[in-house]
């Protein structure tokens, strides 16, 4: 992990590594952990939370490794998930509640509802989705503090 | 009612957090996906669950929920337990199925979770 605090804004960077069940969630928590010391609202902090977990999950279960950054300032949290993963074919079908491609042995992990992304979206006040087939994807979020 | 009450209702075992028993609990939410369950972002709510995995305790973690109680007799693990611990998250286990435990808790007047999507609010 990596922290810069130069120029008030904090970066928090983590590598995650894919099908690390028992690490993952750990970089979120890390990130949940920080906007606590710093002070935002637990509705934030909530927000952001659920939406870096998922995130983080995402790589975990779909991408063979990528980083989970974090962008801190007192006006706005931006996170960023890349991952070299297979990429999504068609993020508007990803995007659907309920739809999901991974595999039953993460569904018996308690993952692949089909809700990680529309939830992300849901929890973010602007959202970008970017993905390469076979080369990764890149999920970019923002959550005002207000 | 407060988690001693709870567990009492639903017969529970406390495996971690005898120390919270006095926590209030107004709100449930339960399931096995977890990525469901994510949905939800009401503090302070109690999460059934018949998933015995770490990240029961992850997304516990990360939605503020109150405590966990697993249902069917089943047990959290040992890192479930000291992750439990870490972040002071109670942790009960009652035999009874996730149906009755439900029904046995709406009927004592505990609210569903509110979920709040980008659409319209389901109660």
């Amino acid at each position: 992990m990596n922290e810069d605090k130069s120029n008030k804004d904090i970066k928090l960077e983590y590598p995650i590594k894919g099908m690390d069940f028992l690490a993952a969630g750990e970089a979120s928590s890390n990130i949940k952990h920080t906007l606590q010391l710093i002070g935002f609202s637990p509705a934030i902090i909530r927000k952001v939370a659920i939406a870096a977990y998922e995130a983080e999950m995402n790589i975990v279960i779909h991408g063979s490794q990528g980083v989970l950054k974090t962008l801190i300032n007192p006006a706005k949290i931006e996170l960023v998930a890349e991952d070299t993963g297979p990429g999504i074919p068609d993020i508007e079908l990803a995007m659907q509640e309920g739809y999901s491609t991974a595999p039953d042995n993460i569904r018996e992990m308690g993952f692949g509802a089909g809700m990680g992304l529309p939830n992300i979206k849901n929890c973010a006040d602007e959202f970008t989705l970017d993905s390469i087939v076979n080369k990764g994807t890149t999920l970019k979020v923002i959550i005002y503090n207000q | 009612m407060n988690l001693a009450e709870l567990t009492k209702l639903l017969e529970a075992k406390v495996c971690y957090g005898e120390h919270k028993l006095d926590s209030q609990i107004s709100f449930v939410c339960a399931g096995d996906l977890m990525s469901d369950i994510l949905v939800f972002s009401q503090p302070h709510a109690l999460l059934l669950t018949g998933l015995v995995n770490v990240q029961v305790i992850r997304t516990a973690e990360m939605l503020d929920i109150a405590a966990v109680v697993f249902i069917k007799g089943k047990k959290p693990t040992e890192e479930m337990l000291n992750l439990a611990k870490t972040k002071g998250i109670p942790l009960l286990t009652t035999q009874k199925t996730l149906y009755l435990s439900c029904g046995l808790l709406y009927e004592a007047g505990l609210k569903n979770v509110t979920l709040s999507t980008g659409k319209a609010e389901i109660r």
